[in-house]
């Protein structure tokens, strides 16, 4: 039966979109995490991946098309073996008002993620979980604890701390290991009943797990109706790292003004196949800016502050659910084409899955661009050890003075969030005024 | 002109020394080890190792004097002390020069002296009282060791009373031997010179021999010594020594009541004491607790940059322990990410007597005085096929469990060869298993390990062949 390509939803509040071109046509043969389209909001242009294999059987919604509904499907997929005449089968139930294709069926409903690019992400968590492993959905094995089932990813910990977990109501996951290799073992138990390890989930240790998951909600909620979502391994990073960086970490924030449209302007100027986004720009922008400002690249630690001699910088990529933060390395030395291209590379690759170790983990500056979803500006949460982390909000059209006269002008505000251990006042002011200076006159970055 | 600056120096070549020092290369530190006499130290050339050589001597003449319970016969079996010995040294000798070739393979420096600390960072080497090398070094580990600790009025005089040292080379045969002190060095040797045929008395101040291992074990243990014809006396001192020309005449304390023992030699065995003199500690803020160097768990002394591991600092004085110290010690040094301290519990010991005794972790009364609540396990040799086919149907396997969390407290073992399994309990409590584990572990039949699943078996009242 062929695959329906959905709408996809570019952020959680789009319920429509225009279809802005169709990269591939009918009968064009597609592989998982080929550009089939671009669909435009009114703020951004974004890529639809293939998440399946196969051919373009039927093109339902054609170029150009407005107002396009989320989760309307916008094409057929062949899969091996079919051919046109399988196109009648398509399913004939409709999960939304679609006229002009009345066949689909929520079960057989793939979306492509939504998350093409990371020009629209939300605030960076850092270097939050581990690349997801294949297969690790596979049924956990029947040994496998409650506490490794619950989220499916898996829990390291010895048998004695997993059974000391059991008999004491502890949520394994919610302790962090001190064995080797992060491996929880009864030390950390022990500490984590003498309340010297961070706070665990409390949960009666006989009833099932469903029901004593509740328990603690069900006190905070009273008796609204809920559902509760078990948390996975990324959501609990993201819980304690950023945790950790709110309480740990003095912030303070600087925000400026950036008119680009001298910036719009050299983006179309280039050619059609070199599509560079905003947000290429802004990390060649920030890369060099560190390099400009050396003392805002840096990180704190006990012995001493870390001033790092490269740029790498990490940029928050939204996941299903989660976020990730791949790594432009020496994003001060790269063209901006290629820094687009490794972008696109890293994000298509973190939303897969598939991004080695190292390539999310270091880092010494993060970028958090949430301008595509129209946020005007707002500041992030600095991700641990880096020193900053840049918020960038939405390029638009604002009123400025210019010589004294109103006029208008393409404006995107960004704003800093500073360590201030590491990085004083005057030193993320410097930084913020070589980036906007950069990103004001992009010509300077080809110096 | 040879090196004398290095990230770290290893004062003593002992088992703690080298190893830390191997390692310490293998992490890239420019590595030297100063030793004043042997590489591989007391371990190697005066301990474990040469008696591990002996012990083997008397367990062949062990088994040439019950050769018709296999079906053989032998007549004047007869052996001559001198080869024993000589093999036991050649023994020493072969693994000294591995431990020169390690270290040379390693591209460690070795100094051949006495090292001391010599201000911050510094170290000087002496031989015999002459000024060898002036050293420098980021990082200086103390592995200098421990050497016997001598009781006032049974001191040794290296002729009628020995230490270890001279029990390991005798000249001949003693007849009879008073053995003060039953650890392990002592009951080591006090099983050597029964099997090889000399009265042997053993004299424990504790209720117990072996006052380390569990009771049971104790009991057990000597139990099969006393059947050996060993004379066991505990709970008891050594008030004074008579020497005559060819004897020595021994008081002994027990129960307020005085025996007195005639034998041909004594050895002293009543514990070590740390090689803490002349290392150039005054002045520095290295401390010293009644004989070892005081340090943290990652083997740091209070002074910066100096460390101590092995038997100069603290118990138990083990060369695995020493091991393991040096490579942590080391590894911390280096900034080795996950490092983990030495699990003081997770150290087996190993006592090579006949019958063996091993054993990990706590004892069923130490955790019973820890409130805990346990389950505990026994399995005897007879009840083993591997054991019987040996024809060493005597030990058993006990197991103490934590009987609210499964957890593996402590594992006992005396009988045949218990030191080559006792690492399967080690293996257990490093990874923190149940008793599930163990239960679900698939032991190799016809072998003496299968004692040890049905041991834990039985602690859940599980036995299958008892």
């Amino acid at each position: 039966m062929p695959i329906e390509i959905l709408m996809p939803a570019l952020s959680p509040t789009m319920t429509e979109g225009n279809l802005a071109k169709w990269l591939k046509k009918e009968g064009d043969e597609v592989r998982s995490g080929d550009v089939l389209a671009e669909i435009e909001t009114d703020k951004a242009t974004m890529e639809v991946e293939a998440v399946d294999e196969g051919r373009i059987g039927k093109i339902l919604v054609p170029e150009g098309a407005q107002g396009v509904k989320v989760n309307q499907a916008i094409a057929l997929l062949l899969g091996e073996g079919e051919d046109a005449s399988s196109l009648s089968q398509a399913p004939a139930a409709k999960p939304a008002p679609a006229p002009e294709n009345p066949k689909t069926t929520p079960a057989e409903t793939r979306p492509p993620e939504p998350a093409p690019h990371p020009d629209r992400l939300p605030a960076a968590a850092g270097r939050v979980g581990a690349p997801r492993e294949r297969g690790r959905e596979e049924p956990a094995p029947p040994s496998a604890t409650p506490a490794e089932q619950r989220n499916g990813a898996r829990v390291f910990a010895s048998p004695l701390a997993r059974r000391m977990a059991v008999q004491a109501g502890l949520d394994l996951a919610a302790l962090r290991g001190t064995g080797p290799q992060g491996r929880i073992v009864k030390a950390d138990i022990d500490a984590a009943l003498s309340g010297g390890a961070p706070a665990p989930v409390a949960r009666a240790p006989s009833a099932p797990p469903p029901a004593v998951a509740r328990a603690p909600a069900a006190e905070m909620t009273g008796d609204a109706p809920f559902t509760m979502k078990p948390h996975s391994a990324m959501r609990r990073t993201i819980a304690r790292r950023l945790t950790e960086s709110k309480q740990n970490v003095p912030h303070f924030y600087l925000s400026i003004d950036c008119r680009i449209d001298e910036m719009v302007r050299a983006m179309k100027a280039l050619p059609e196949d070199l599509r560079i986004s905003i947000n290429d720009f802004v990390i060649k922008a920030a890369a060099l800016a560190l390099r400009q400002v050396p003392a805002a690249n840096a990180s704190w630690s006990e012995e001493g502050i870390i001033l790092w001699e490269r740029a790498d910088i990490s940029v928050a990529v939204a996941l299903e659910d989660g976020l990730i933060t791949p790594i432009v390395r020496g994003a001060d030395r790269k063209g901006i084409a290629q820094i687009s291209a490794e972008v696109k590379d890293l994000a298509g690759r973190a939303r897969a899955g598939k991004l080695k170790l190292e390539e999310f983990q270091g880092g010494t500056f993060s970028i958090s661009n949430l301008g595509m979803f129209g946020v005007r500006e707002f500041s992030a949460v600095i991700n641990p050890p880096q020193g900053c982390i840049l918020a960038v909000g939405a390029g638009e059209q604002r009123p400025v003075v210019r010589d004294g006269q109103l006029a208008v002008a393409t404006v995107m505000t960004c704003t800093i969030s500073c360590d201030h251990r590491v990085v004083d006042g005057a030193v993320g002011a410097r930084f913020m005024q070589a980036f906007k200076r950069l990103i004001e006159q992009p010509a300077l970055m080809l110096l | 002109m040879p090196e004398t600056s290095f990230d770290l120096i290893v004062l003593g070549g002992g088992p703690g020394g080298y190893v830390a020092a191997i390692r310490a290369a293998q992490l890239g530190m420019k590595t030297a080890v100063v030793e004043r006499e042997h590489l591989g130290g007391i371990c190697l050339n005066w301990g474990c190792i040469p008696t591990k050589a002996l012990l083997r001597a008397s367990e062949i003449h062990h088994l040439l004097h019950r050769l018709g319970d296999y079906g053989f016969s032998a007549e004047k079996i007869s052996f001559d002390p001198a080869k024993v010995v000589a093999r036991s040294r050649a023994v020493a000798k072969q693994l000294s020069n591995g431990v020169g070739f390690l270290l040379r393979k390693n591209k460690v420096t070795v100094f051949d002296g006495q090292g001391k600390l010599a201000g911050k960072g510094k170290v000087a080497v002496a031989k015999d009282g002459k000024a060898v090398a002036d050293l420098t070094a980021k990082h200086i580990i103390l592995a200098t060791g421990a050497r016997a600790r001598s009781l006032p009025g049974i001191e040794a005089d290296g002729k009628q009373v020995w230490t270890y040292k001279e029990a390991m080379v005798p000249a001949a045969m003693p007849k009879s031997l008073l053995v003060i002190g039953s650890g392990a060095i002592g009951i080591e040797f006090a099983s050597f010179y029964r099997d090889l045929g000399a009265e042997v008395t053993v004299v424990e101040v504790v209720d117990r021999i072996l006052p380390v291992e569990d009771e049971e074990i104790s009991n057990f243990a000597r139990k099969a010594f006393e059947k050996q014809g060993m004379k066991i006396f505990t709970g008891a001192t050594v008030k004074g020594l008579k020497k005559a020309r060819d004897t020595v005449a021994a008081i002994i304390e027990a129960g307020g009541k005085t025996t007195e023992v005639t034998v041909e030699k004594v050895i002293s065995a009543v514990g070590i004491t740390g090689n803490v003199e002349d290392l150039g500690l005054d002045g520095t803020k290295v401390k010293v607790d009644r004989g070892h160097v005081v340090v943290d768990e990652w083997s740091r002394t209070g002074e910066d940059g100096v460390y101590a591991i092995g038997d100069v600092a603290n118990p138990p004085w083990l060369a695995h322990k020493a091991m393991h110290e040096g490579v942590v010690c080391v590894e911390k040094i280096a900034g080795v990410a996950g490092v983990h301290p030495v699990n003081l519990r997770n150290i087996p010991g190993c006592t090579y007597c006949r019958p063996q005794i091993a054993s990990v972790g706590m004892t069923e009364k130490t955790a019973r005085e820890a409130g805990r609540e346990v389950k505990i396990g026994h399995f005897p040799f007879i009840g083993n096929g591997k054991a019987i086919a040996l024809g060493e149907p005597e030990g058993m396997v006990k197991t103490v469990f934590d009987a609210k969390t499964g957890e593996l407290l402590g594992a006992h073992m005396v009988g045949a060869e218990v030191t080559e399994l006792i690492q399967g309990y080690t293996i257990a409590r490093t990874l923190e298993t149940t008793e599930a584990e163990l239960m679900a572990t698939v032991f190799p039949h016809p072998t003496l390990s299968e004692m040890m699943h049905e041991s834990v078996l039985d602690a859940y009242g599980r036995a299958l062949h008892i």
